[in-house]
């Protein structure tokens, strides 16, 4: 057993994981606290990527683009919300999926007529280009960033749900909305903060993975469907189900690409097992997310009292 | 007795009238998603070539009507099938993906019309189900990773590991390459086309297998986006990379806006490169310069020849288009000045014709291009004419 590439794999499954989750937390709480199925979350994080680049691109620094993209998401996620959201909360889950879809298609077309159908090349600075020796292991400098600038948000969240007034309010609104606009909180107020918070989240996500994938039109689209998986799993409204859950999904993602094809070829031919490994791997999360609905349809870690 | 003279002389007169003026070309290409990189540049070839020939085929007006594929093989078909039979179009070129033209082919074929690719060239239309209506004017899939395993085996490459995408135009290239390398395949992985842009995974195997040489073939913008990662996860100068139809007119000026240093001197094979030596091809990539201030790419190469291919069809039968058998046997004399310099046909209606070694370099103005070298194959014709029954 290798284990050098064994480790690479889990570092690379790791690192998928938290681009999961900055997508799934704005996501499980969108809809935990709003619940609004937001498909136009995928598009937050399209924008993230070509605003955030953008600025990278325009100021020469990259770690510019990233601090000035978050107030710059959170305006935009605000705007949104009040402009196009506010009238679908009490609406059926199947009008916010048509509405969402909408605005999906109008931020592509968006996104086309100012930057082009090429897509943005975003560079690095030298600094975070090149690789680090780990013990045996040679790795990407700039995937470590990624753990690192992930786990950091991660630890933010958590301060910032457990320990602040906000935080509080959010925990109040993911375990029972009603209740909690009974007892006088600013449920309007509160929904703009927290689609923004998402926004950032997305958007976040979005531009730290461009300099490695490269912005282009609809790239939300594919993580969007992971990070619904991902918030079916870890329990819809719950931020430690979905770090947990991200996790898990990046890392069976990650090592089914890697070692299913070789598990394939000890009894399929070397063509069939060479194009099955791949798409096979993506078919687990999905095996997984069925077997959760089906034994524990609240998810890993449904928040306490979940149902309002 | 009168009326019936009277009627069969109207019904001769209407038969009698000319046909109408208009040539009508079909050409379908991709122009929205984010690989539209491509059909914008074929669609700036084939208006250059229109200017070039002042817009008429034997005196007669022609008229190019474009189709949107939108990079989906369901998507092409109805684009053919609305060509065809709304647009009644008289002949279909164009096509970048070989599962876009697998599945469209039958629409114009089954209609009696003359179909031409100006780059997909899966293996079956150039084997079992060739047909006389077809020609490509391209390659086949098959031939321009071919004459890379060639170049592999010149280099001295003993072992390489392979990554490309998992459609039909990905397995010709890896089935290409396999057919001609003689050393030993340590590796290979076929990703999931076109959604996966992030490839750790399979760059930890390659790392772990250390191989002489790896070959790769991502069209469009996945190919900037691989190779960035090749030079993250440390590969670049460590291990040579190889590539088809991945490092072009079109992603080169990305590498060099974003000042990608790997990318030149890295070696690829194909049938024709900007500086090309013949009158039609300097003539075709100087006014593409001047028109465009770009390079052309080999898609945009291949979409021009297009329209003179079609149009040294038209004047063999003096712009009489319904003449589709007098078309076929002038087409099939390739006799046009192509931007490649001479070629003929195979009995598959595949060009059969020379591969270059071409490297990335830096032009004289400091632009990143491509530069040819000596030809790897000579003359070289597709491992899968012998299946044509033509």
């Amino acid at each position: 057993m290798d284990y050098v590439l064994l480790t690479e794999q889990f570092l690379n499954g790791f690192q998928l994981g938290i681009i999961l989750f900055l997508m799934a937390a704005g996501l499980t709480l969108v809809f935990g606290i709003m619940d609004l199925v937001n498909l136009a979350h995928g598009s937050m994080f399209m924008i993230g990527a070509f605003v955030g680049g953008t600025i990278a691109v325009l100021t020469g620094s990259f770690i510019v683009g990233v601090v000035l993209m978050i107030p710059a998401m959170l305006v935009i996620g605000m705007v949104v919300e009040m402009t196009t959201l506010r009238t679908l909360y009490p609406r059926d889950h199947l009008d916010h999926v048509l509405a969402t879809f909408g605005l999906i298609l109008f931020f592509n077309e968006a996104t086309r007529i100012i930057w082009g159908p090429e897509g943005l090349l975003v560079p690095l600075p030298a600094f975070l280009d090149g690789t680090v020796a780990l013990g045996a292991i040679t790795y990407p400098v700039y995937r470590i960033v990624i753990i690192v600038i992930g786990l950091a948000v991660a630890l933010g969240l958590y301060l910032l749900v457990s320990h602040t007034r906000i935080g509080m309010l959010i925990r109040a609104g993911a375990s029972n909305r009603t209740m909690a606009g009974a007892l006088g909180v600013n449920i309007p107020l509160l929904f703009s903060i927290v689609f923004g918070i998402g926004a950032v989240l997305a958007g976040l996500a979005g531009l730290i993975i461009t300099p490695i994938t490269q912005a282009q039109i609809g790239m939300g689209e594919d993580v969007l469907i992971l990070a619904f998986v991902v918030i079916v799993i870890g329990g819809i409204g719950s931020i430690r189900g979905a770090f947990i859950a991200s996790i898990v999904t990046g890392v069976i993602d990650t090592m089914g690409r890697s070692f299913l094809d070789v598990f394939l070829l000890l009894f399929l031919p070397e063509n069939a097992a060479e194009s099955a490994g791949p798409a096979l791997s993506s078919m687990l999360i999905y095996v997984l997310m069925a077997a959760i609905l089906f034994f524990r349809p609240q998810g890993l870690f449904p928040p306490k009292g979940a149902g309002g | 007795m009168l009326k019936k003279m009277l009627g069969t002389a109207a019904v001769l007169t209407l038969m009698a009238s000319p046909v109408a003026a208009d040539i009508k070309i079909g050409f379908v290409t991709t122009l929205t998603t984010p690989v539209a990189v491509i059909g914008k540049d074929m669609r700036d070839a084939v208006e250059l070539a229109m200017e070039h020939i002042g817009g008429k085929m034997a005196g007669e007006d022609v008229e190019i009507v474009y189709a949107d594929d939108e990079f989906n093989s369901q998507k092409g078909k109805q684009a053919t099938e609305r060509l065809v039979l709304r647009d009644d179009v008289d002949i279909v070129a164009g096509y970048i993906w070989s599962n876009v033209l697998l599945a469209s082919a039958p629409v114009v074929l089954n209609a009696n019309k003359i179909l031409i690719s100006a780059n997909a060239g899966p293996s079956p239309l150039a084997g079992a189900q060739c047909n006389a209506n077809f020609f490509n004017i391209a390659w086949q899939n098959d031939q321009t990773p071919m004459a890379l395993g060639e170049l592999l085996n010149q280099q001295g490459v003993k072992s390489l590991y392979l990554v490309a995408p998992n459609y039909a135009a990905g397995q010709n290239m890896v089935a290409g390459v396999e057919r001609t390398f003689k050393g030993e395949v340590v590796g290979k992985d076929m990703t999931v086309w076109p959604s996966q842009r992030d490839w750790s995974a399979e760059l930890s195997k390659v790392k772990a297998a250390k191989p002489d040489g790896v070959f790769t073939f991502y069209p469009g913008p996945a190919g900037p986006a691989f190779i960035k990662q090749y030079q993250q996860a440390g590969l670049e100068g460590q291990v040579p990379l190889y590539s088809v139809y991945t490092l072009d007119s079109i992603s080169l000026p990305l590498f060099q806006k974003a000042g990608m240093e790997t990318v030149l001197g890295t070696k690829m094979t194909q049938f024709w490169a900007p500086d090309l030596d013949n009158a039609a091809n300097k003539k075709f990539v100087a006014d593409f310069r001047k028109k465009y201030g770009r390079y052309p790419s080999f898609y945009a190469a291949q979409s021009y020849d297009a329209i003179m291919f079609i149009k040294s069809g038209v004047e063999a039968v003096s712009g009489d288009i319904g003449n589709i058998d007098g078309m076929r046997a002038a087409l099939k004399k390739a006799d046009f000045d192509s931007i490649r310099g001479d070629f003929t046909f195979g009995n598959n209606h595949f060009p059969i014709q020379n591969f270059y070694e071409r490297t990335v370099v830096k032009d004289a103005d400091g632009n990143w291009t491509t530069a040819v070298g000596r030809a790897v194959l000579k003359d070289h014709q597709d491992p899968y004419a012998s299946q044509c029954k033509m």
